[in-house]
C-alpha cells in the first residue's frame, strides 16, 4: 500500500489513508494546487507596469516569479489565491482584480 | 516467581516505569497523581534510568511534550489525575489522531466543584471519547500489570493508552504486590520500532497535517478501526502475560456470574468491597455475580452482553454523572449493547456513587443487590436513575 501524497488523492479509501493524515516526505505542497481556492484574479496590465518589482516580495505564496533578465514574469495561476495583495502594492495600477471565472 | 513486595499504586506504576525506562517523560504534578512523577524523577537522578525527564509547566505541555517525543521515535509517558487531565484534553485528541501511542497513567479524581481531591471517574469519563484506550485497576497489582501490557497494547494498534487507577485508594494505599523481575519486564515489552517517526533523516515526514473534509472523515474512520482491532490485541497481551505471570487478562473479568441471575457491572477499587458482597450475599443462598470491566476503551459490548444476557436484573455503576437527567456513562453504552444485540430480557438500572470519595461499603452494594432482587421478583424497574448512599 502506498503511503506518498501523491496517491492520496480525494478518492483515497480509509483503508488506504495514511494514519493521521501524515505525510511522509518533502515538498508536497507543489502538488497542490492553492489557485482553485480563487475568486478574484489579478490581471497584469503590460502597458502600465514599469518592472519596480514591488508587486513581488509581497505576494504570500510566491506566485509572481521573476524572468531570467529580471523582470516580472506572469501570474502562476496554480498557486495564486486571489488576496490582492499585489494589485494593492502595485503604485502604478498595473494590476486589476478581476472576477475569477471558470 | 516475581518479586514480593509492598507498594502504594503510584509507588507500582512509578516502578513500573523505571523497568520499563521509556525515553521521554513529560510531567505535571497535580494530586492524587503527583507521587507517580516524584518517584520517577528521584530514579532519574539517580541514574536507574536514561530517560528525559522534561518538567513542564502544564498538562497542556505535558501532553504536548509527549506528543512530539512520541512523533520523534521515543517512548513517552505522563501522569494526571482530575483537571490536570481536563487540562491536557486538547491534547489527548492530538495524540489518538496523530496515532502516537503514548502512555499516560492517571489516578483518578473528582472534578470541582466543589473542589474535592478524592476519588471518582469523573477524570477519566470526561475524556472517554478522545479516542485514548484506556484500561481501570481494581487493585495496586492491576494497576502494575496493566502499565506492563499498555505498551505492548498501544502500539500495536496505533493508540495512545490511558492506565487508570482510583486516587488515594489504590494510589496512596499501601498493599502486597508481586512484581515482575526486569528482565522479563523487558523482554515482555520490547523496544520500540516505529514505522515512521520524525527523527528519521532518511523519510522527510510531517504530522499534524490539515485534513480538509475530503480527507477528514476516512482518516476518522480509519481510527475507529484501529480501536477495534484493539480487543483482540488486548486478549492477547493479557494471555501472554498470564502465561508469564499467572495472572490473566481479559476485557471484561466475570465474578461469580454463573447462574447469577442478580449482576452488578462497575470499574476499579470498588470491585472488590463489590466481590465481598457477592460472597456474602451467595452465602446466604443468593445468587449474584459481578462484572468488571477492565477495558472501557475499546468498549467490550460482545462480552457484557454474553456475560448479563441470562440475569433477571442488574445495575451499572458509574463513579461520576452525564448530568443529562437520564444516567451515567457506563450505563448509556451497556444499553446500548444489549439493544443492539437484541437483549431486552434483563432488567437494568443505574446508580450513580461513590462521587468526590464517598466510601462505597459492602452494605452499599448489598442495598443494590436488595434493590434488584425486589425487581427481578417483581418485574418493576422503577426509577432507572438512581444514587446511592446520598442523604435524603
Amino acid at each position: 500500500m502506498s503511503h506518498l501524497a501523491k496517491d492520496m488523492t480525494p478518492d483515497v479509501k480509509w483503508q488506504d489513508i495514511t494514519p493521521g493524515c501524515n505525510i511522509f516526505e518533502g515538498g508536497t505542497s507543489q502538488t497542490v494546487e492553492t489557485g482553485d481556492w480563487r475568486t478574484m484574479k489579478p490581471v497584469l496590465d503590460a502597458d502600465k507596469c514599469r518592472q519596480c518589482l514591488l508587486c513581488v516580495p509581497v505576494c504570500p505564496d510566491m506566485s509572481i516569479p521573476m524572468t531570467e533578465d529580471g523582470k516580472r514574469g506572469e501570474f502562476n495561476y496554480f498557486f495564486c489565491k486571489g488576496c490582492g495583495i499585489c494589485a494593492s502594492a502595485c503604485p502604478f495600477g498595473a494590476i486589476t482584480m478581476v472576477r475569477d471565472e471558470k | 516467581m516475581g518479586i514480593r513486595e509492598r507498594l502504594s499504586g503510584n509507588e507500582a506504576i512509578a516502578y513500573a516505569m523505571k523497568q520499563i525506562n521509556p525515553d521521554v517523560m513529560g510531567a505535571f504534578p497535580i494530586t492524587p497523581s503527583t507521587e507517580i512523577p516524584q518517584y520517577f524523577s528521584a530514579y532519574v537522578d539517580n541514574g536507574e534510568v536514561d530517560t528525559e525527564f522534561i518538567a513542564v509547566e502544564s498538562e497542556h505541555s505535558a501532553m504536548s511534550t509527549c506528543i512530539g517525543a512520541e512523533a520523534a521515535g521515543c517512548r513517552a509517558i505522563s501522569a494526571t489525575s482530575s483537571c490536570g487531565l481536563c487540562y491536557m484534553t486538547e491534547m489527548l485528541y492530538v495524540a489518538a489522531s496523530d496515532r502516537l501511542p503514548i502512555t499516560l497513567a492517571v489516578s483518578c479524581r473528582a472534578l470541582s466543584g466543589p473542589i474535592n481531591i478524592n476519588n471518582d471517574h469523573s477524570d477519566a469519563m470526561g475524556v472517554r471519547d478522545t479516542g485514548w484506550l484506556m484500561l481501570f485497576a481494581e487493585t495496586n497489582q492491576e494497576a502494575y500489570d496493566n502499565y506492563l501490557q499498555a505498551m505492548r497494547i498501544g502500539e500495536a494498534v496505533g493508540l495512545p493508552i490511558m492506565i487508570c487507577q482510583d486516587g488515594f485508594i489504590t494510589s496512596h494505599a499501601i498493599e502486597n504486590i508481586e512484581l515482575v523481575e526486569d528482565e522479563k519486564v523487558k523482554a515482555f515489552v520490547g523496544e520500540y520500532r516505529p514505522k515512521h517517526y520524525l527523527l528519521n533523516k532518511d523519510e522527510p515526514m510531517a504530522v499534524g497535517a490539515y485534513a480538509t473534509p475530503v480527507y477528514y472523515m476516512e482518516s476518522k474512520r480509519q481510527q475507529a478501526q484501529a480501536m477495534m482491532d484493539a480487543k483482540e490485541v488486548i486478549r492477547k497481551v493479557g494471555a501472554e502475560f498470564g502465561a508469564m505471570t499467572g495472572r490473566t487478562y481479559g476485557l471484561i473479568e466475570e465474578y461469580r456470574m454463573e447462574d447469577a441471575e442478580e449482576a452488578i457491572v462497575i470499574i476499579g477499587s470498588s470491585a472488590g468491597t463489590a466481590k465481598e458482597a457477592v460472597n456474602q450475599l451467595r452465602q446466604g443462598g443468593k445468587k449474584v455475580g459481578l462484572i468488571k470491566v477492565r477495558s472501557f476503551r475499546p468498549f467490550p459490548a460482545e462480552e457484557l452482553c454474553a456475560a448479563l444476557k441470562h440475569v433477571k436484573a442488574f445495575a451499572v455503576m458509574d463513579k461520576d454523572d452525564s448530568f443529562n437527567a437520564h444516567c451515567g456513562p457506563m450505563y448509556a453504552e451497556v444499553c446500548a449493547a444489549l439493544y443492539a444485540a437484541g437483549i431486552s430480557g434483563p432488567k437494568g438500572i443505574n446508580y450513580i456513587y461513590g462521587l468526590g470519595g464517598r466510601d462505597v461499603r459492602v452494605e452499599s452494594i448489598q442495598h443494590v443487590f436488595a434493590e434488584l432482587e425486589q425487581i427481578a421478583s417483581t418485574g418493576d424497574v422503577g426509577e432507572t436513575y438512581r444514587y446511592l448512599d446520598v442523604r435524603e
